[in-house]
Parts: C-alpha cells; sequence; structure tokens
C-alpha cells in the first residue's frame, strides 16, 4: 500500500478517468487526507438558519470531523464558530441545539465566557495572566470563528481553508436547485421542521454521495421493497385513490428507460442532479390549494416555472444532497473511512398547506429512516462494497458506463440518466481538491 | 387489576410471535384501523407532521411482512433475529365507553445480524379492544429510550 500522506502523486493516481482505486474508500490515511485536503478546500454544508432563529440559539455539527457551533450573533449574523474553548480545548457546548445562556458561550470546566462572535468576555481571576505571554497567545484571540462562511438563502455553508475557490466559483449554477426549492415556498422561506434522523452506516461517506444519482440500482436493490408495494396495489380500481405511501414507492421500480429518460445534469466540481426532464416526484398528486397559493405569491407563468422544476437528487459535493421536490435534504457526515452518519432534514415551505410537511414527513421515514425499507437495501449494499473491495484480483472499481473521451475537456452538461458520469464528475473534483494547497505567494 | 390477566397475556404473546418470526399471525393481532408507531423524538406530538422511525398502518406493515419473504430482500441476507425481554406488562387504564385498555411494558429489544447487533429499550404503550371474542391492538406505541441516536438499521419489529 503507497504511503499516501507523504506522496501527493500516489493520491492522485488514485483517479482514473473511468474508475478508481479501491483505496478511496478502505485506506484510513486516504481519508485523513480527505478531511485535511477534499473538505477543507470546499464549501461544506453546515446547517440552516432557522434552526438558529433568534440570537443566542445555537446548532453543533461538525464540520470533517471537527467539531463546530453555528450560532445567531447580537447582529443578527449567523457564525460558525470552533466548538473548542480557547483555553484547553474543551467543546463549549453539547447537545444538538439550544440556547446560549445570557447570550455568552461559557465553558463548562474553567467558566471562560465568550462572546456570539468568539470573542472573550471574561476569564475568572484574570490576574493570574499578568507577566505571561497570554496577551499574545492564540488563547487571547478567544474562540476561533470559520472566516468563510455563507448563507445562501438559509442554506449555511462554510470552507475551512482560509483560500480557495469563493462560494459562487464553487458551486456556480447548481444553485438553482436551493433556488428552486426555497421558491417552492410561497412565503419564498423554508424552516427546518418534522424533526432530523440519523442513521449509522458503516460505510466510507462516498458510496452514499454516488448513490444518491446512480439511477442504475433502484429497480434491483429496491424491488423487495417498492416491488412489494407495487404488487400489493396491483388489482386496485384504477380511480381508487392512492395512498400517499403508495404514491411515493411506486416509482423506485420503474424500468431503466424511465431513468434515463430522466436525465443527469452535470456542473464542474462534482455538482450534479438527476431528473433533468421529470422525475419520481413528478407524478406526485397536488395537495389542496397549494398552486393557488403559488400563483397569488408568483403569478401564473413563474408559479408554473417554479412547480414543473422537478428535480430528483441534487449532489452539492461533497458534504450536501437535496431534493428540492419535495423540501427534504440528506448530509453526509464522515466518522471514519468506513463510518459515515446520514443525517436527515424536511421542510415546511412558508406560506404552503401543511400537507406539503407531512408528504415529506412521511418520503423521509419511508426512505430515509433506520427503518426504511428502502434505506435497509441501500445501506446493506454499501457494507457489501466496503467489505468486498478488500478482495484482491481487482482492485478497481469500474465507472466505464457511458463514458466519453470527451469529458477530458470538461464536464458540465446534460447527459443520459442511465450513465455514470456523475460519479465520474465527482471523482475529477475529488482528484482537484484533494491536492495539498499551495503556499501563499506560490504563482505556479 | 387482576381480571385483566388475558391483556396481559395478549402482551406476552404478542412479542413472542414477533420473536419466532410469525408475521402473519402477528398482524392479524392489529384492528383494520391500527397505528405501530415508534417515534422519533421524546414526547412527540402526533406522527403526521413530524418524523418518526415507524409509523405504519396496516399498509405498510403488510409491505414489511411481505418483502421479509421476499427473496431479493438482499439486507435480510442472513436473516436477522430479535429478542424481547419485557418488564410486567400493567394495564394502566379501561375506558368504560370505547373498551380500549392501555397496558404499559419496558422492554428491552436485541436484533441481531451476524457480528451487528442493535439493542433498543424504552416503554411499549398498547391500546386493546376486544372485538368478536378476540383482543385487537388499536395502537402499540413504542417509545425508545435511545431515539436520539445515530442508530443502525432496524429491520423487525420491536
Amino acid at each position: 500500500m503507497s504511503d499516501y500522506r507523504n506522496d501527493p502523486d500516489a493520491v492522485q493516481a488514485l483517479v482514473r478517468e473511468d474508475g478508481v482505486h479501491r483505496d478511496v474508500y478502505l485506506s484510513p490515511d486516504v481519508f485523513a487526507l480527505e478531511m485535511q485536503h477534499l473538505w477543507r478546500n470546499t464549501w461544506i454544508y453546515v446547517g440552516h438558519d432557522s434552526q438558529v432563529p433568534n440570537t443566542g440559539d445555537f446548532y453543533t455539527t461538525t464540520l470533517a470531523t471537527q467539531p463546530v457551533v453555528m450560532v445567531r450573533g447580537e447582529d443578527g449574523t449567523v457564525r460558525v464558530l470552533m466548538n473548542r474553548c480557547a483555553h484547553k480545548g474543551a467543546k463549549l457546548v453539547s447537545g444538538h441545539q439550544g440556547k446560549c445562556e445570557a447570550n455568552l458561550l461559557r465553558c463548562p470546566y474553567h467558566g471562560w465566557t465568550f462572546r456570539l462572535d468568539g470573542s472573550i468576555r471574561s476569564i475568572p481571576q484574570k490576574a493570574g495572566y499578568e507577566g505571561t505571554a497570554f496577551a499574545d497567545s492564540t488563547a487571547a484571540k478567544g474562540v476561533v470563528a470559520i472566516a468563510n462562511v455563507r448563507n445562501y438563502r438559509g442554506f449555511v455553508f462554510a470552507r475551512l481553508a482560509e483560500t480557495g475557490p469563493s462560494f459562487e466559483e464553487y458551486f456556480g449554477e447548481s444553485l438553482s436547485s436551493i433556488d428552486n426549492m426555497v421558491d417552492r415556498a410561497p412565503g419564498g422561506r423554508l424552516e427546518v421542521a418534522g424533526g432530523t434522523l440519523r442513521y449509522l452506516h458503516d460505510c466510507n461517506w462516498k458510496m452514499f454521495i454516488e448513490n444518491l444519482n446512480d439511477t442504475m440500482h433502484p429497480m434491483v436493490a429496491h424491488e423487495s421493497a417498492a416491488g412489494t408495494a407495487k404488487k400489493l396495489w396491483a388489482g386496485k380500481p384504477e380511480d381508487a385513490p392512492k395512498p400517499m405511501a403508495i404514491e411515493q414507492f411506486l416509482p423506485f421500480v420503474n424500468g431503466y428507460g424511465f431513468f434515463d429518460e430522466m436525465g443527469v445534469k452535470l456542473w464542474e466540481n462534482g455538482h450534479s442532479y438527476s431528473g433533468v426532464n421529470f422525475s419520481i416526484h413528478s407524478q406526485y398528486s397536488s395537495e389542496g390549494d397549494y398552486e393557488s397559493l403559488m400563483e397569488q405569491a408568483y403569478g401564473a407563468e413563474r408559479a408554473r416555472a417554479i412547480l414543473g422544476e422537478v428535480r430528483h437528487n441534487t449532489v452539492y459535493y461533497p458534504s450536501l444532497t437535496i431534493k428540492g421536490a419535495i423540501q427534504a435534504i440528506r448530509v453526509a457526515r464522515p466518522i471514519a473511512h468506513d463510518k459515515t452518519v446520514i443525517e436527515s432534514f424536511t421542510f415546511r415551505l412558508v406560506g404552503a398547506p401543511e400537507r406539503l410537511l407531512e408528504r415529506t414527513v412521511l418520503y423521509t421515514r419511508l426512505i430515509n429512516a433506520p427503518t426504511s425499507v428502502v434505506g435497509h437495501d441501500d445501506r446493506h449494499c454499501y457494507r457489501a462494497i466496503q467489505e468486498g473491495l478488500a478482495a484482491d484480483g481487482n482492485e478497481w472499481v469500474s465507472l466505464h458506463r457511458n463514458h466519453q473521451t470527451t469529458e477530458q475537456e470538461g464536464m458540465a452538461g446534460v447527459y443520459n440518466g442511465l450513465s455514470e458520469v456523475s460519479m465520474r464528475g465527482q471523482f475529477r473534483a475529488w482528484a482537484r481538491f484533494m491536492r495539498p494547497a499551495k503556499p501563499a505567494g506560490d504563482a505556479a | 387489576m387482576s381480571d385483566y390477566a388475558d391483556l396481559v397475556d395478549f402482551v406476552y404473546h404478542e412479542a413472542r410471535l414477533l420473536d419466532e418470526q410469525r408475521f402473519d399471525e402477528w398482524y392479524d393481532l392489529y384492528t383494520e384501523d391500527a397505528r405501530y408507531w415508534m417515534p422519533l423524538t421524546r414526547g412527540q406530538p402526533d406522527g403526521v407532521s413530524h418524523t418518526s422511525l415507524m409509523y405504519e398502518d396496516k399498509l405498510l406493515l403488510r409491505v414489511r411482512i411481505e418483502r421479509l419473504k421476499n427473496p431479493h430482500s438482499f439486507s435480510q441476507h442472513p436473516r436477522s433475529h430479535a429478542q424481547h425481554v419485557l418488564q410486567a406488562p400493567k394495564v394502566e387504564s379501561v375506558d368504560a365507553a370505547t373498551g380500549i385498555a392501555i397496558l404499559r411494558t419496558p422492554f428491552f429489544y436485541m436484533e441481531s445480524q451476524m457480528d451487528e447487533s442493535v439493542i433498543l429499550s424504552g416503554v411499549i404503550w398498547h391500546h386493546l379492544v376486544r372485538s368478536e371474542g378476540h383482543i385487537r391492538i388499536r395502537l402499540k406505541k413504542i417509545e425508545l429510550v435511545n431515539c436520539d441516536a445515530a442508530l443502525p438499521s432496524i429491520q423487525l419489529f420491536v
């Protein structure tokens, strides 16, 4: 096995145009390098600003395995701080969310307090630092605030590396999927609602991300779940009202033709979505007076355009995947090379009938929960890959499906839905952002 | 409440059917309008506007049971096995008008598949009715003590 930590060229050699070496999934060293480079050089999803509606509200998570806290400041700004006391390093807040007492972050160990922007407010018995070099230390600067944070229509992202692509450069036109999700609210705003599912996966994070636009698997892996639902519904009269659960299960066993014609769109930097022409969400029943509320908010033509865009999964590489059409997102939180937590969040469309929240809550339970019959088979396959790749004799994962040599010139574009092009695009970005950042001033 | 010994026996019987994977018999214990509910959060008011781990009507229970019989249920290669350990069920209330009896049963549950296992614990609430000489379940609500943990797959029924 190569010494990846000291050999950047060996890391680059793990990715070919039409395949990847198994070590991208199996090597703890490659995982450590991913957290050090790929997950620092790119924009990672932190949380939604509706999770911290008021000053002093906080939400904790990890970015590249590092503990962070998203907090709403006294000026209304949402900041992302390292969840680490400036003194001895204790996490300042535990639990997933809460409210800072007196709008201060107070360390549970020695009682140092910090303002919501991270600056030091007070240190007990401060005279003990007189005559020391404390004032010039990093500790005296307070809690580290991440400099590069962007709140895009409520979605908060951070880039840990000090230098790198701007938010707009990195995501470019892929932001149209977030736009469509937010625009689906007659009130123009989303709110996280309906709880957070946390599903523990014993696999590498990339297996989950790749799967989101892998359209060759549903009819195989999900035959037992969706196919069973289809069989149980078969024979019901044409005009029998379809339960929402049946409506959501059935498209998973559509044929190859459906998923191929669906189409997949790629942008640079690993971002993509499937469902260019239609998707598994296209045939859902309309809900109450939602469409007329949209027309009132946007006018008939614009409302039709917003609702006519029914994308399947959009991948904001490497951390976030969204389903704008049903206002649900899934977030990859890598823990180790073979351990990942997938968090699922649902959203209320402000100004829309409550039934739409009920629909996304149902979908998330049926498809994304640790108790989901669809999730079970996905997770089984990821784990099977994690274990199967240990087999010698073939160290490469094939990504040849519909590969074209013209992809070398640039990958943005629309492709047939069954193509593995979205994975090739992800690994091209992977290789690019796995390069160690160049020192400042290096013009090369 | 010794008059309710048959309700208590019923709760033990239900868990035994699950542990022995007699799912078709288990399914028949539920009324047509029954719900099998495992909330995601403590004190969760409903299963409609908030995500649950399970909030299954009979149709969704049937999907799960039929899927378990399907040889292409890959996540069941090999099969999972489960065991309930129940504390003595206690009749908490009986509604004179509807006849609904509510029973509270603390439990431990282990589900195992080769080297992986998941342990769940908490309280099961049964809402039971008598119908044509049988006891039937209107609602089974499972309140997990570890509902906020990042959980692996839970593939059978608590």
